[in-house]
């Protein structure tokens, strides 16, 4: 069973630390097989940022995927870029608080969350994509729960007062996941 | 077994590197394998090794073969445009006989390329990397594993035979992230070991006493170059047992998917998945794509093999010079091939695949 | 008997020099040879060669000797120290390998203040080759390859390595120099050491530069190159300290 993940975003949403945080976490808390890739655009700031996780428990093949399983955007260029790479049956997850325009597919399942004004909420607003992972993984069990907890202790381990309010994040994107499956 | 860890292409190939016992590293920036010095910077003070950012491509190669003519352990890395200047000083390095290991990190080409993953330095890396005719062991790793593997046991068979040894990886590989075990660190004993036993301590042009003289000669003039070449020669010709392949599912197979490095793990889930609806496809991957295996394509029964993919992220294809050499002419070879920084997927694998299997089954 | 002179160790013995008649690097070498001995240093000392004349250097001289490709001595002797700092390194380059093909590798060197010892032979012209032009051609002089005489518009003028060199902050020690006369000799012998001495005193980057004749490839009789070498040569390239790091904080 091999599951690839996009995600997508600006430059600056924290798009590359959601996908390393997931693929890292699998890689120390599981033995399932994971890849990470990120993708630049040529700007360092504020251009597009996307990246794929893979993770599958047979060797990988392209760590590189344009027709996954589950999309995550956190922006709207990135729901109009990728939107078509998403498989039928596939999951999109939005950022709803910025991509407003409709889904023009109705053979994906659509998740939505307000992660940036969660964050903003929260006090945290660089949170947002750790309440996005929360959300990704309540609604997939693409891995347990768990693994990301360890995945933000190990993160954070130098940062220890980081932990709580990022375990929080997450476990807010957690229900909001849990509450959208079907 | 050691703890699995996350790491970057780019990183696992330097922390690969240091635990070699590499104690030298020279580079200049290209993107993108900026990774590799990046990290040898951070990590070379702790060692106690050196790094050096050399002022170009030149420099740094050049640098290489001077820690290496006095006995360092040394390596370095580089991007395609960036490894044509290095021709110089690989060849200076084969030439003299000295053990340097060198990373290709490919991008697209000719001239500048883009900066996104490419395949496209083949034939320069298996057939000429410099001037005279000189060959290297050239690995190509499929996976960040494969790259600490090979950069790890690199550097014995550069010490074993006094000959650079080049990694040719590419842009995917070297940035992506995967979980990898760590080989052991070199200890320092053990390293002053190595060195007795290649006979670095004698050679190694570092000052000896009257009468003991240590040279450092990339060749020599008229009948002397001459002997440097066949000494070359004859250790080219030790490299039959180096070959190393991997052969996935062909022993039945009626199609053979050719490719190496990144390709290659794009290629094997592709069988699988033909496999998966019954159709009998196979996999050759050189492993050395120098020395390069004829023998495995030169074995197939073409009873029974009907046709060859060869999946290259180039454009024009480059290793299927050397599977036609092997293959002449006894079965059809398609090609399945992006470039210039465009990355193969299995789509376009399978959509290749598919059409060779129309052709010829 | 009082023992006045001896042979250097330095260079090797019973060698017959192989170099034109006029020429000066046999002198540049025996000086090297004979102040690396005077700093009991010769176990240390390797050579880095350049291409060229200088690169003859390697059947006569006794200590190690690593042949570096045209122009990269400087890198190449930066990758021996570095890995070696108990070496005693030096390159030996002519004007074509230090200041044409190796010049970013020269300046950038010095810049980083390598702690080696340069030791750059300027005859104006490529040697080895058969009097090629080269970035210290003198203006009107006449190479193989500028037949009508080295042109400004053309070519620019002659470059000054010094000069250049004193640009730049990091570099410690930097003299023209000749040896023509028995008292440029001993100066020039008196320069070598020191730079050598920086070098084991850690103190950075050091450069010699040695302005000589090529009687072959400038045409000449040795006797009229030397009359070049003194009107000519040294008045575009005047000789003296440019930089001594020593001096400045004394």
């Amino acid at each position: 069973m091999e599951r690839n993940i996009m995600m997508a975003g600006f430059g600056g949403q924290g798009v590359m630390t959601m996908g390393k945080l997931l693929a890292e976490a699998t890689c120390d808390a599981t033995d399932l097989k994971v890849s990470f890739f990120p993708s630049y655009g040529a700007a360092m700031r504020g251009g597009t940022a996307n990246c794929f996780v893979v993770i599958s428990d047979d060797e990988i093949g392209a760590p590189v995927c344009y027709n996954v399983e589950d999309l995550i955007v956190m922006n709207g260029p990135s729901l109009h870029a990728f939107l078509k790479n998403v498989k039928p049956g596939g999951n999109v997850f939005i950022n709803s608080t910025i991509v407003t325009d409709p889904i023009d597919r109705d053979d994906v399942n659509v998740i939505s969350a307000p992660v940036t004004q969660m964050a903003l909420d929260m006090g945290n607003d660089r949170a947002l994509n750790v309440i996005m992972l929360g959300v990704y993984v309540g609604y997939t069990d693409a891995v347990p729960e768990e693994v990301i907890i360890k995945g933000i202790e190990h993160k954070f381990e130098n940062k220890q007062k980081l932990i709580p309010p990022n375990v929080e994040a997450f476990k807010k994107g957690l229900e909001i996941g849990r509450a959208q499956k079907k | 077994m050691a703890e699995r860890v996350f790491m970057k292409g780019c990183e696992a190939i330097a922390e690969a590197g240091v635990r070699a016992g590499c104690r030298f590293f020279a580079g200049y920036p290209i993107t993108p394998q900026n990774e590799i010095p990046e990290y040898f910077a951070r990590r070379m003070p702790e060692v106690g090794g050196v790094f050096v950012q050399g002022e170009s491509e030149v420099a740094s190669v050049n640098m290489l073969y001077g820690a290496a003519a006095a006995g360092a352990r040394a390596m370095s890395s580089s991007s395609s445009c960036g490894i044509s200047l290095y021709s110089e000083g690989v060849s200076y390095c084969a030439s003299a006989r000295l053990p340097v290991v060198y990373v290709n990190v490919q991008r697209g080409g000719p001239g500048i390329g883009a900066i996104q993953p490419a395949q496209q330095d083949y034939l320069q890396a298996t057939k000429a990397s410099g001037n005279g005719g000189f060959q290297m062991i050239v690995l190509a790793p499929a996976t960040v594993q494969e790259c600490v593997d090979m950069v790890y046991e690199g550097f014995e068979l550069a010490a074993r035979d006094n000959n650079p040894v080049l990694i040719l990886t590419d842009g995917v590989i070297g940035t992506m992230m995967e979980p990898v075990v760590l080989p052991p660190m070199k200890s320092d004993e053990e390293l002053a070991q190595l060195k007795e036993k290649y006979g670095v301590t004698k050679r190694a042009c570092i000052g000896h006493p009257l009468g003991q003289q240590a040279k450092c000669f990339p060749g020599s003039a008229g009948t002397g170059q001459e002997l440097v070449n066949k000494e070359a020669e004859k250790l080219y010709a030790t490299w039959d047992k180096d070959v190393r392949v991997e052969k996935f599912l062909v022993d039945d197979a009626e199609i053979i998917f050719a490719a190496y490095g990144i390709s290659a793990r794009i290629s094997k889930a592709i069988v699988k998945q033909l496999r998966a609806e019954g159709i009998k496809a196979g996999m050759i991957r050189p492993i050395t794509v120098n020395p390069f295996p004829y023998d495995a394509f030169r074995d197939l029964d073409f009873n029974q093999v009907k046709g060859i993919l060869d999946v290259e992220m180039s454009i024009p294809a480059q290793m299927r010079w050397d599977i036609d050499f092997a293959v002449q002419g006894r079965c059809q070879i398609n090609e399945c091939r992006r470039s210039g920084g465009q990355l193969l997927t299995n789509d376009q694998v399978l959509e290749g695949a598919r059409q060779l299997i129309k052709e010829v089954l | 008997m009082e023992k006045v002179y001896e042979k250097t160790l330095g260079v090797l013995q019973d060698v017959v020099s192989g170099f034109c008649p006029g020429c000066m690097h046999g002198t540049a070498h025996k000086l090297v040879g004979e102040v690396v001995q005077e700093l009991g240093m010769l176990d240390k000392l390797v050579r880095v060669e350049g291409v060229g004349c200088c690169g003859l250097g390697q059947m006569y001289v006794s200590h190690d000797v690593i042949i570096a490709a045209h122009g990269r001595a400087c890198a190449v002797a930066t990758g021996v120290k570095r890995s070696s700092p108990d070496s005693l390194v030096y390159t030996y380059q002519g004007d074509g390998d230090l200041a044409s093909i190796g010049l970013d590798e020269t300046v950038s060197a010095a810049n980083r203040g390598e702690n080696f010892t340069v030791i750059f032979i300027n005859n104006g012209i490529y040697g080895m080759t058969g009097g090629q032009m080269a970035p210290t051609t003198l203006i009107g002089m006449k190479a193989t390859t500028a037949p009508f005489g080295r042109k400004v518009e053309e070519h620019g003028y002659p470059m000054h390595v010094c000069e250049l060199l004193a640009q730049l902050k990091t570099p410690y020690f930097l003299v023209r120099t000749a040896v023509d006369t028995p008292q440029n000799v001993i100066k020039t012998r008196k320069y070598i050491k020191q730079a050598f001495q920086n070098q084991i005193d850690g103190k950075g980057f050091s450069l010699v530069e040695i302005v000589t004749s090529c009687p072959t490839n400038w045409g000449y009789s040795a006797k009229d190159a030397l009359t070049f070498l003194r009107e000519k040569m040294f008045e575009e390239f005047p000789l003296g300290v440019y930089r001594d790091k020593d001096k400045e904080e004394a």
